[in-house]
């Protein structure tokens, strides 16, 4: 099993293996790790979120070299490089669609989740570990959204650090430790720079090599929902599944190679995507006596904006936010049904599920509304259809009439 | 490998109870290190020594401020807004009690001279932060009576952009905000009838400002 069965091999790659294992990561990890060989096309949003991850470094590290962090000088920067860095518009626009562009792949790969069952047994671990990779995610778009410190910049960091002011009895001083001064100053864009450039980068990457090393103990689930572990041929290798390389790696690269021609697209030639992906109120600067109106979170976080404010009370508001974000954590323990793909499940938990998708894009569009009238009666019933679909999952996973799983994978429903 | 250690008296016995002790002991220790290392990190977060010497108190001068005009002032990077009220702005603050969340300031943030009908020092100025107790955004003018968006039994106050919440020419919230409580108010004096010193009265004005 170890490399010392394996006869060393001469010359160079012989010296290295000695010495690193290479060739026995590459065939354990690619040529000898076994998919399932049933995967749709639900199944590239993982390997594009690398792809956007490695992105988004690059990028990030080269906005870095021009950037200029400070109250004073940071939206003046962010000028500089749209005007005379050259391609520094480019490199901005790569990065800015790159923090869009991760939230669509990252709501797709976790929507895959929902539909095939992958965060229940024995996934649980690997579902916690993509939960955290999104609020890490999280933390870090709203971080990022701060630096260039337009007018939208400083208002969110406004709202959303204020939202830890509801917090009972420590909400005031707690606040005042994140900004580091009585209001949105300097030293809060300073902190966030170092947090958006290192710190959170750092835990995003562990969090990452978590996560694989996770899936690659459970092996990935599959539209069916069985483990193809279970059927394995006379050889010991699951009969369902295929060496990841050269399989999926190919498959992958025509995936990314679709996904990049989107992307492109949308960084050459409508990076701000009419005010979803950058905000008209962001290219003016920081104002800490003129909210902008209407006042709009970027798209990825609006679902949660609407809860929030759907509730006529503070705390309450703040409260149902940070369960809406939380509930996803809890889904491995809520979801009591025997079987994991949607193919096999009955009619309510396709309903819910139907609900849970509709509610979420109701509320991803409401949020960008203002908050008056039909607006906010809607976002009420949207926001209680999302939570339905956690809180009665207990339930109705377990009333609901199951079909037989099949022995092996199929390629259709 | 095996756990035999050779003890004092000379036995192969590992003395299990000893061992537990010292490394519970051991890691309490770091334990309490790690805390009194990682202090003065989190400390570094607070607002620094400069920060809080920007914070010193405001003055403004009243004379020249006419009823019904409004001014904004910046302290502690936290807008004030400062207005002159006229006497009806002042009596009808008393007409809309029941629409009123916090009509009485119970729940509210204000120091105790301003805990009454016109949650002012002097009832003709009125100062209030000028952050929304929702979120943190900034309330607009909405002076006048009927407002055409906010409805004919709108008695003028305060609109927040952001979420909706309105308040009154007190800056006490209405029914119906997602904010809770009344707008915040600073501490201030009047060294002078025309003068207004926020960040400072007579309980702060020998402590910290």
């Amino acid at each position: 099993m170890a490399s010392n069965d394996t006869p060393a091999a001469p010359g160079f790659m012989g010296w290295l293996n000695k010495r690193l294992p290479v060739q026995q990561f590459v065939r354990e990890q690619l040529l000898e790790y076994y998919a399932p060989k049933n995967f749709n096309v639900w199944y590239f949003f993982g390997s594009l979120a690398l792809v956007v991850l490695v992105m988004q470094l690059f990028t990030g590290i080269f906005l870095t070299m021009f950037y200029k962090v400070g109250d004073t000088s940071a939206f003046d920067s962010v000028e500089y490089i749209m005007r005379e860095v050259d391609y520094g518009w480019l490199i901005r626009y790569l990065h800015s669609t790159g923090a869009s562009a991760f939230f669509v792949v990252i709501y797709l790969h976790m929507y895959r989740a929902l539909m095939y069952g992958s965060y229940k047994t024995p996934r649980e671990l690997l579902w916690l570990f993509g939960m955290f990779i999104y609020l890490a995610l999280m933390a870090e778009a709203f971080m990022g959204y701060v630096l260039p410190w337009g007018n939208m910049s400083y208002w969110a960091a406004q709202v959303i650090i204020n939202l830890f002011s509801t917090i009972p009895v420590v909400g005031p001083s707690l606040v005042e430790w994140i900004r580091g001064d009585y209001g949105v100053a300097d030293a809060t864009v300073d902190r966030f720079f170092a947090l958006h450039v290192v710190a959170i980068p750092l835990i995003l990457l562990l969090l990452v090599a978590l996560h694989l090393v996770a899936l690659r103990q459970v092996g990935s689930n599959n539209p069916d929902g069985i483990e193809i572990k279970e059927k394995r041929g006379a050889d010991g290798r699951p009969i369902d599944g295929i060496p990841f390389h050269p399989y999926y790696t190919v498959k992958d690269v025509v995936g990314i190679g679709v996904f990049l021609t989107v992307f492109a697209i949308v960084a050459f030639f409508v990076p701000t995507l009419g005010g979803l992906f950058l905000e008209e109120a962001n290219f003016e600067p920081a104002n800490p006596l003129s909210t902008p109106e209407p006042i709009a979170p970027s798209w990825y976080f609006t679902p949660y904006y609407a809860i929030l404010r759907a509730v006529p009370n503070q705390r309450l508001g703040a409260l149902l936010l940070l369960i809406a974000v939380l509930a996803f954590f809890f889904l491995p323990w809520l979801d009591r049904s025997p079987v994991k793909s949607v193919r096999y499940r009955g009619l309510l938990f396709k309903f819910f599920l139907g609900l849970f998708t509709v509610s979420f894009l109701t509320l991803m569009y409401l949020g960008m509304k203002p908050a008056t009238g039909a607006y906010v009666t809607a976002a009420r019933l949207a926001a209680a259809g999302y939570f339905a679909f956690f809180l009665l999952m207990p339930w109705y996973s377990r009333a609901d009439r199951t079909k037989p799983v099949p022995e092996r994978v199929r390629f259709h429903a | 490998m095996t756990d035999a250690v050779a003890t004092g008296d000379d036995t192969n016995e590992v003395d299990q109870g000893r061992r537990k002790f010292l490394t519970i002991a051991t890691t309490a220790t770091a334990a309490v290190g790690a805390v009194f290392t990682i202090s003065p990190f989190v400390a570094s977060w607070e607002p620094s020594e400069r920060a809080r010497a920007l914070g010193a108190p405001v003055s403004v001068d009243l004379s020249k401020l006419e009823l019904g005009q409004m001014v904004t002032y910046v302290w502690r990077r936290q807008p004030i807004y400062i207005f002159k009220r006229s006497p009806e702005m002042v009596q009808s603050l008393a007409a809309h009690d029941n629409r009123l969340k916090d009509p009485k300031s119970k729940e509210s943030d204000q120091p105790a001279y301003a805990k009454n009908e016109s949650r002012a020092r002097r009832p003709d100025i009125a100062v209030l932060i000028a952050t929304c107790t929702h979120l943190g955004c900034l309330p607009k003018q909405r002076f006048d009576k009927g407002d055409a968006q906010l409805g004919t039994d709108w008695p003028g106050g305060f609109l927040c952009p952001c979420h909706g919440s309105r308040f009154d020419l007190a800056g006490r919230v209405f029914d119906g905000s997602p904010a809770s409580v009344n707008l915040r108010i600073p501490p201030y004096s009047f060294p002078t009838p025309t003068t207004l010193l926020i960040g400072q009265d007579e309980t702060s004005a020998k402590g910290e400002a």
